[in-house]
């Protein structure tokens, strides 16, 4: 599961991958609208990570 | 002369910023504990803040009034290069999701304050934790004085002039943190993020709206470029997607390495608050996404600046009534005193417990560090003070970029200590001193630019300094370590 937390750093360091203008999401260029979905997409997969691990016996 | 001064707008920023300021001294009584006597409840709050109030407290110092100025400027200065800023403040959250909940442990468990804490316990090695506390406190002080300047930007808008209203400021800044600690920044903090919430959602949603939606905004912004070309627009240059993604992931690293982020984090009071954190405090990045936006706003609204850091309070005045321009500057002045107040606490932490208690007092008493670090939080904000009013702002907006740079090259003595003890201090320092050199030589011979060139062939790749002196920072270190190996095989295993 931790695999999950490289998928940001995959998709947003890759600058290629989103660097143009369409297709267009509300008037934003698909460089701003990919980069913002990117927001709760990694809170999303750090929540699947939380959810997926054994919780430490600490306290409190 | 500037303009004249925008009494409704003054009057609603006097309220906020007495309103806050009586919050900062009663701060000392919230959540009780005895400040004055221990430097665990002066600079760290008592170790106690739970999710809420430390998703609050990091948001309000990570996401600082300088980026609310400094990111629409960028962009409205270049374009899409400016929005690095998005992915770097995405990118951090796996991070600090990995990595911090260790630091955090190692830190509760041993009573560490600082990252030179936690270093010299990892290494037993003084030269070390001098380097770490140095770089920290050094790269930490332009910071204050840029949230100082960001500060300035908006009491000028609302007219006022001179150096009076900022050294008042921040007089009752260094006296309510003196008091209160961690506390004042923490309590303030729900303030001024909610605030600067109310400011962003509603200028995203009204700016746009006013001006013919979000398709219009970016055109004229392309328009803009298309006319002044160069390095900029809407999207990327091919030479600049390097040093787009090596900034973004070079300022990640470097993020949670900096004093004031890491004292949110000690602060905490267990490893899963930092772990809900990390899922919880991207909501700021979405916002900082649309602030960044306000630049290309400011085309649509056809804004003419002489500063480009003026872009946002001119779009502000411009679109918005006094009264709630007024309450958009009072969000991001107070935007300014939150991570101003961290800042100079975690720099003063540093001093306290790493020049302090190892050099001058090694048998300082717990209320001794408390009152040590009460009066070097003071000095620092002067210092800072006297930056910003003695000095060229380029100053500290260079200083600021080498700080970034000089704070990534203690990543690999504070976090590689986590997952193995391979690596030797004297390999780590030596690392940590190429890096530093070769950096602050790269970046100073190239005018203060942060991107460093290498060409390979036909080919010039543009890359992030900071990053390029990690790597040979880490190669140094690993050849180093096993140097010191060869001559003196490890006697003894290390402290823990």
């Amino acid at each position: 599961m931790w695999v999950l937390l490289l998928l940001p750093f995959a998709g947003l360091l890759w600058v290629p991958f989103y660097n143009f203008q369409d297709p267009a999401l509300f008037g934003f260029p698909f460089f701003y609208w990919y980069q913002l979905a990117w927001v709760p997409i990694t809170s999303i997969l750090i929540w699947i990570v939380y959810r997926s691990r054994t919780p430490d016996d600490e306290t409190p | 002369m500037s303009a004249d001064i925008d009494w409704i707008a003054l009057t609603v920023f006097i309220f906020f910023f007495a309103l806050v300021t009586v919050m900062g001294f009663f701060a000392a009584r919230w959540k009780s504990g005895p400040v004055s006597e221990h430097l665990d409840e002066w600079g760290l709050g008592g170790r106690q803040f739970g999710t809420w109030i430390t998703w609050f407290l990091v948001g309000g110092d990570f996401y600082t009034a300088y980026t609310v100025i400094a990111v629409p400027a960028l962009v409205y200065a270049v374009g899409a290069y400016g929005f690095f800023a998005l992915p770097y403040t995405i990118i951090v959250y796996p991070f600090v999701f990995a990595i911090m909940p260790l630091l955090w442990k190692v830190a509760h468990a041993n009573g560490h304050v600082t990252a030179a804490d936690v270093v010299q316990g990892t290494y037993g090695s003084r030269g070390l934790e001098f380097v770490v506390a140095i770089t920290g406190i050094v790269a930490t002080m332009p910071y204050i004085a840029l949230q100082l300047i960001g500060m300035g930007v908006v009491i000028k808008a609302i007219g006022l002039t001179g150096e009076l209203p900022i050294v008042a400021a921040f007089v009752i800044l260094a006296l309510y943190t003196y008091s209160s600690g961690l506390r004042a920044p923490a309590l303030i903090a729900f303030v001024k993020d909610i605030m600067i919430y109310i400011v962003v959602l509603v200028a995203v949603v009204v700016v746009p709206a006013k001006l013919g939606g979000y398709g219009a905004v970016f055109s004229a912004a392309g328009d803009a470029f298309t006319a002044k070309g160069g390095a900029t627009g809407l999207t990327l240059k091919s030479p600049q997607m390097l040093a787009y993604a090596s900034l973004a992931l070079g300022s990640a690293l470097a993020a949670f390495m900096y004093p004031h982020t890491l004292t949110g984090i000690f602060a905490s009071k267990s490893a899963d608050t930092i772990r809900k954190n990390a899922i919880l405090l991207p909501a700021y990045t979405l916002l900082l996404g649309l602030i960044a936006l306000l630049g290309y706003m400011a085309y649509a609204a056809h804004i003419k600046v002489a500063s480009n850091n003026d872009v946002v309070p001119a779009l502000f005045k411009a679109l918005f009534p006094s009264w709630f321009a007024g309450f958009a500057f009072s969000a991001i002045a107070i935007g300014a005193l939150v991570p101003a107040a961290v800042m100079s606490i975690g720099a003063a932490n540093l001093f306290t417990r790493n020049i302090w208690k190892s050099y001058v007092n090694p048998d300082i008493s717990h209320a001794g560090e408390a009152s040590v670090a009460k009066i070097a939080s003071l000095v620092v904000k002067l210092g800072a003070l006297a930056f910003t009013i003695f000095l060229p702002t380029q100053y500290a907006l260079d200083l600021q970029l080498l700080g970034g740079l000089w704070i990534l090259q203690t990543f690999p003595a504070l976090v590689f200590g986590l997952f193995t003890r391979w690596f030797r201090a004297e390999g780590l320092l030596l690392g940590w001193a190429a890096g530093i050199l070769w950096g602050t030589w790269t970046a100073w011979s190239n005018g203060l630019k942060p991107l460093a060139t290498l060409s390979i062939g036909d080919t010039s790749y543009v890359f992030y300094v900071g990053l390029g002196a990690l790597i040979l920072n880490v190669a140094f270190a690993i050849v180093g370590t096993l140097a010191v190996g060869l001559i003196s095989p490890r006697s003894a295993p290390a402290r823990s």
